[in-house]
C-alpha cells in the first residue's frame, strides 16, 4: 500500500513552491486585466496569408498603437487588444494595416467594451466571487455537519480550494507577464467552475474518510485517511482523467477564442484533483495529530519532527 | 423487482425516443441545424446603447419614450430581413438603454442598423408616378419638411363618441406654419408617415396614410385606425417628438459626458469565424468523447459499455432540452457541455468503483450493484451541489454586459450536471440490473474485477 499520508511533506512542498511563485508574481505584477474589466477593443483579424507576429506588432505601433497586445490565434489569424476604438476607426486602422502588410486583412470578431462596462463587470465579478465563497462555506459546514469536528473538515476543504484558486491565478499572473495572457469574465467563470469541481472531489474523498472512521478500520487516523485516499484514488484519477481528456481536446483543437478559458479549467481540474487527494486529506491528519511542524518541515531551517 | 425494471426500461426508451424525435429534423437537414446558435457561432451582433434623455419634457415618461424608440428601431431594422432580431429596453435607476441583438447579421447589416437608431418620423405626400416625397413648407424663408419633431406635448389616444380611437396631437410654432401650408394644399389627398425610407404600416400591412380632411393649424387628430395601430402610432410619435440620441455616457473629470453614436458595448462576429468555431469545437468534441469512451470501455469493460450507451442517451437528451426550451448554444456553452460530459462520466465511475469494491468484498453481482448505487448516491448528490451553486452565481454574473457569454456556459453546465445525475442513477442502473438479472454475463472480469 502506498503511503500518501507519510509523504505529505513532499506534496505540501510542491504546492508551496507553485503557490509562492504565483503569489510573488501576483504581488509584483498582478493580473493583466482583459477588456471585460478595463474596457477597450478586441479584434480577431483574418489575413489571406501568414505574417510574422513581430511584424504585425511593429506595424501596429507604427500606426500609433503601442498598447496593442497580439495573440496568435491560427496560421493566418490574430487576436489584438487595443484601447477602445469605434468600429469605423477600427476598419480604417485595419485597412491601413492591410496596405502596409500587403495583405487582405479582415475583422472577423469585433468587441468593444466601454470603461464603464468594465467597472460594472469588475464589481459584479467581485460580488460573484464573494457570494460563491460564502455559499461554498455554508455548504461545506452543512455537508460535514455529522463529522466529529465539522469546522476542522470544512477548514481543510477550504484550504484545498484556496490552494486551487491560488495556483490558477498565480499561473495566470505569470502567463500575463510572459505571454500577455489577460483575464476576462470567462476567467472568473472558469475559476468558479473549478472551485465547484474541486470541492466536489474533496467531498468524495472526505465522504470516504468519514465512512471508514465509522467502520473503524484503524485506530490510527493517518492509516484511516491513507486507506480512504487509496480507495478513492481509482475514482478520483479516472474522473479527472476523463474530464481532462475532453478539456484537453477542446484546448488543443477547439480554436483560440476560448483557449484561455479552457486553460483555466485545465489547470484548475488538475490542481483540484491534486489538492483533494494530497492536500485536504493529509492536512486533516496534521490537524488531528497536531503535527503543525510537519507543515513546514520541508523548509531547510526547520527541525524535522518525524 | 423485475417488473419495475421493465417499466423503467420502457420509460427510458420512451424518453429517449421522444428526445431523438425532437432533435432529428425531418426535411433532410443536418442534425443539430435547428438549434439556436449564439452570435459567436452563427455570426451577428450584440449592441448596447445608452440614451440621452435630457431633452425630455417634465411630463414625459422615460419608459414610454423608450418603448416608442424600441418600436421604431424594430420597424426600421425589420427591412434587413434578419431572423429574430431582438430589441430590448434596459434600465438601471434613471439610466435607460437599448439592447439590440442581430443574430446572423453581416457587417454591412450591422452598419446599416447603426444608422437606423433615430426614431424620427417624416410626413410625405404623393409625388409623381406613385412615389412619395417629403411634405415641405417654408418657414422664415427656409424650406422644411414636416416631421415628428414639431409635435408639441404628448400625443394621446382618446376614444370618440362611438368608442373608436382618435390620435390627437398639437403642433409647435414651426409645426403650425408647416402644417397649415401642407394640409391646405393637400385637402382630400393622403399624407403618409415614413420612418426612414419605409412607410409606417399598420397591423394589416397597409401603409398608414390618413387623408387630409381640412386645414390643420395647431391641433389635429387622426381617425379611422384600429386601437392597436392608434396606440402604436402614439408611441412612435412620442418617441419621434424628442431627439433622444443613442450613444454612451462617459465620465470625465467627474462630470457626465454624452458621446452620441458610440455604443456602450458591441460584439460583432463574422459568420465565417462562427463556422470555423463550430468546426473546431465539433472536432474537439469528437476526439475528446472518443478518447473518453475508449477509456471507459477498456477500463470498466461491460459497465463501461453500459456507461457509453447511457452517455449517448445523455447527449441526445441534452440536445433535445436545448432544442425544446429553446436555449441558445454558444462557444462557452459547448465548453460547458464538454465539462458536463466529463462530470456525467464521474457519476458512473463513482458507482462502478463502488460496485467493484463490493464484488471484491465477496458480494454477488446483483447485491454488489445495488450496494454500489446506494453508497455512491450520497457522494454524487453532495458533490454536485457545489457545481450547482457555482452555476447559479454565474448565471447571475452573466447578466452583466461584459460577461454576457458566461450565461451560456453556466446554464449548459447546470442542466448537464442535473441530467448526468439522472442518467447515472436511472439509466445506467436499469441497464446494469437488466444485464445482471438476465444472467447473460456473470464473469466478474467483465466488470473489471480481477478474478
Amino acid at each position: 500500500m502506498i503511503d500518501f499520508v507519510g509523504k505529505k511533506q513532499r506534496f505540501f512542498f510542491i504546492s508551496a513552491v507553485v503557490i509562492i511563485v504565483g503569489i510573488v508574481s501576483l504581488a509584483i505584477f498582478g493580473l493583466r486585466p482583459g477588456i471585460d474589466f478595463s474596457g477597450g477593443t478586441a479584434m480577431t483579424l483574418q489575413l489571406d496569408s501568414p505574417v510574422e507576429q513581430s511584424q504585425l506588432q511593429q506595424e501596429m505601433s507604427d500606426l500609433g498603437h503601442n498598447e496593442a497586445t497580439i495573440q496568435k490565434a491560427g496560421e493566418t489569424s490574430f487576436i489584438i487588444h487595443l484601447k477602445e476604438i469605434p468600429r469605423e476607426e477600427a476598419d480604417e486602422l485595419v485597412g491601413k494595416l492591410g496596405e502596409r502588410l500587403g495583405r487582405q486583412v479582415e475583422i472577423t470578431d469585433y468587441y468593444l467594451a466601454s470603461p464603464t462596462v468594465g467597472v460594472e463587470t469588475t464589481r459584479n465579478a467581485g460580488i460573484a466571487v464573494i457570494i460563491a465563497a460564502v455559499a461554498m462555506l455554508f455548504y461545506i459546514v452543512w455537508a460535514f455537519r455529522r463529522m466529529p469536528s465539522p469546522f476542522r473538515w470544512g477548514t481543510c476543504a477550504i484550504i484545498a480550494l484556496t490552494h486551487d484558486v491560488l495556483i490558477v491565478t498565480g499561473i495566470f499572473s505569470i502567463l500575463g507577464q510572459v505571454a500577455d495572457v489577460e483575464v476576462s469574465a470567462m476567467f472568473i467563470t472558469g475559476l468558479l467552475a473549478v472551485v465547484g469541481y474541486s470541492i466536489n472531489n474533496t467531498v468524495v474523498v472526505f465522504d470516504r474518510i468519514r465512512e471508514n472512521m465509522f467502520k473503524g478500520i484503524s485506530s490510527d487516523f493517518a492509516v484511516t485517511v491513507n486507506s480512504s485516499l487509496i480507495e478513492t484514488l481509482g475514482r478520483s484519477l479516472n474522473t479527472s482523467l476523463t474530464t481532462l481528456c475532453v478539456i484537453l481536446a477542446l484546448f488543443l483543437f477547439g480554436g483560440a477564442t476560448i483557449r484561455h478559458f479552457i486553460l483555466v479549467l485545465l489547470i484548475g481540474v488538475f490542481a483540484g484533483t491534486y489538492s483533494s487527494l494530497f492536500i485536504a486529506g493529509p492536512l486533516l491528519v496534521v490537524w488531528e495529530k497536531k503535527e503543525w511542524g510537519q507543515l513546514f518541515s520541508w523548509l531547510p531551517f526547520v527541525k524535522r519532527t518525524a | 423487482m423485475k417488473k419495475r425494471n421493465v417499466c423503467q426500461l420502457i420509460f427510458i426508451f420512451l424518453l429517449f425516443g421522444f428526445a431523438l424525435w425532437s432533435i432529428v429534423p425531418l426535411e433532410g437537414k443536418k442534425l443539430g441545424q435547428e438549434l439556436t446558435l449564439g452570435l459567436d457561432l452563427k455570426g451577428g451582433s450584440y449592441l448596447v446603447y445608452q440614451a440621452d434623455l435630457s431633452e425630455l419634457d417634465p411630463d414625459d415618461k422615460p419608459a414610454e419614450i423608450m418603448a416608442g424608440i424600441k418600436k421604431a428601431i424594430e420597424r426600421r431594422i425589420d427591412v434587413l430581413g434578419l431572423t429574430q432580431p431582438i430589441v430590448e429596453v434596459q434600465h438601471k435607476g434613471d439610466q435607460y438603454g437599448i439592447v439590440i441583438q442581430l443574430p446572423g447579421a453581416s457587417k454591412s447589416q450591422v452598419e446599416e442598423t447603426k444608422e437606423k437608431m433615430v426614431a424620427l418620423l417624416e410626413f410625405r405626400e404623393q409625388g409623381g408616378e406613385g412615389s412619395w416625397v417629403p411634405a415641405k413648407g417654408t418657414v422664415n424663408g427656409k424650406e422644411l419638411t414636416l416631421t415628428s419633431r414639431y409635435f408639441k406635448g404628448r400625443i394621446e389616444v382618446i376614444p370618440d363618441e362611438l368608442g373608436l380611437p382618435l390620435v390627437v396631437f398639437e403642433w409647435d410654432e414651426t409645426g403650425q406654419e408647416l402644417s397649415q401650408q401642407i394640409t391646405s394644399r393637400l385637402i382630400g389627398k393622403p399624407l403618409a408617415i415614413y420612418l426612414g425610407d419605409e412607410p409606417l404600416r399598420g397591423e394589416d400591412g397597409h401603409p398608414i396614410a390618413p387623408t387630409v380632411r381640412g386645414t390643420i393649424r395647431d391641433r389635429g387628430q387622426i381617425e379611422g385606425l384600429n386601437w392597436i395601430d392608434a396606440q402604436e402610432l402614439r408611441d412612435l410619435f412620442n418617441a419621434g417628438r424628442i431627439p433622444v440620441p443613442l450613444g454612451r455616457w462617459t465620465e470625465e473629470n467627474g462630470s457626465q459626458l454624452f458621446e452620441p453614436n458610440v455604443p456602450l458595448y458591441e460584439r460583432t462576429v463574422d459568420a465565417t469565424l462562427g463556422r470555423d468555431s463550430i468546426e473546431k469545437s465539433l472536432l474537439a468534441i469528437k476526439i475528446g468523447v472518443a478518447l473518453l469512451l475508449l477509456f471507459m470501455l477498456l477500463y470498466y469493460r461491460l459497465p463501461g459499455l453500459i456507461a457509453c450507451i447511457s452517455l449517448g442517451i445523455y447527449g441526445v437528451m441534452l440536445l433535445a432540452i436545448f432544442k425544446l426550451l429553446p436555449l441558445t448554444l454558444t462557444l462557452p456553452g459547448i465548453a460547458g457541455f464538454i465539462l458536463s460530459v466529463g462530470m456525467a462520466v464521474d457519476a458512473n465511475i463513482l458507482i462502478f468503483e463502488r460496485t467493484k469494491e463490493e464484488i471484491r468484498a465477496g458480494r454477488t453481482l446483483g447485491a454488489a450493484i445495488e450496494a454500489g448505487f446506494n453508497r455512491a448516491w450520497t457522494a454524487i448528490r453532495d458533490s454536485n451541489i457545489t457545481t450547482f451553486i457555482a452555476c447559479i452565481i454565474l448565471i447571475w454574473f452573466g447578466r452583466t454586459l461584459g460577461a454576457f457569454m458566461v450565461e451560456g456556459f453556466a446554464i449548459t453546465l447546470f442542466i448537464g450536471v442535473a441530467l448526468s445525475m439522472f442518467t447515472a442513477i436511472v439509466i445506467t442502473r436499469t441497464f446494469l440490473r437488466l444485464v445482471v438479472g438476465s444472467r447473460l454475463v456473470t464473469d466478474p472480469t467483465a466488470y473489471g474485477v480481477k478474478a
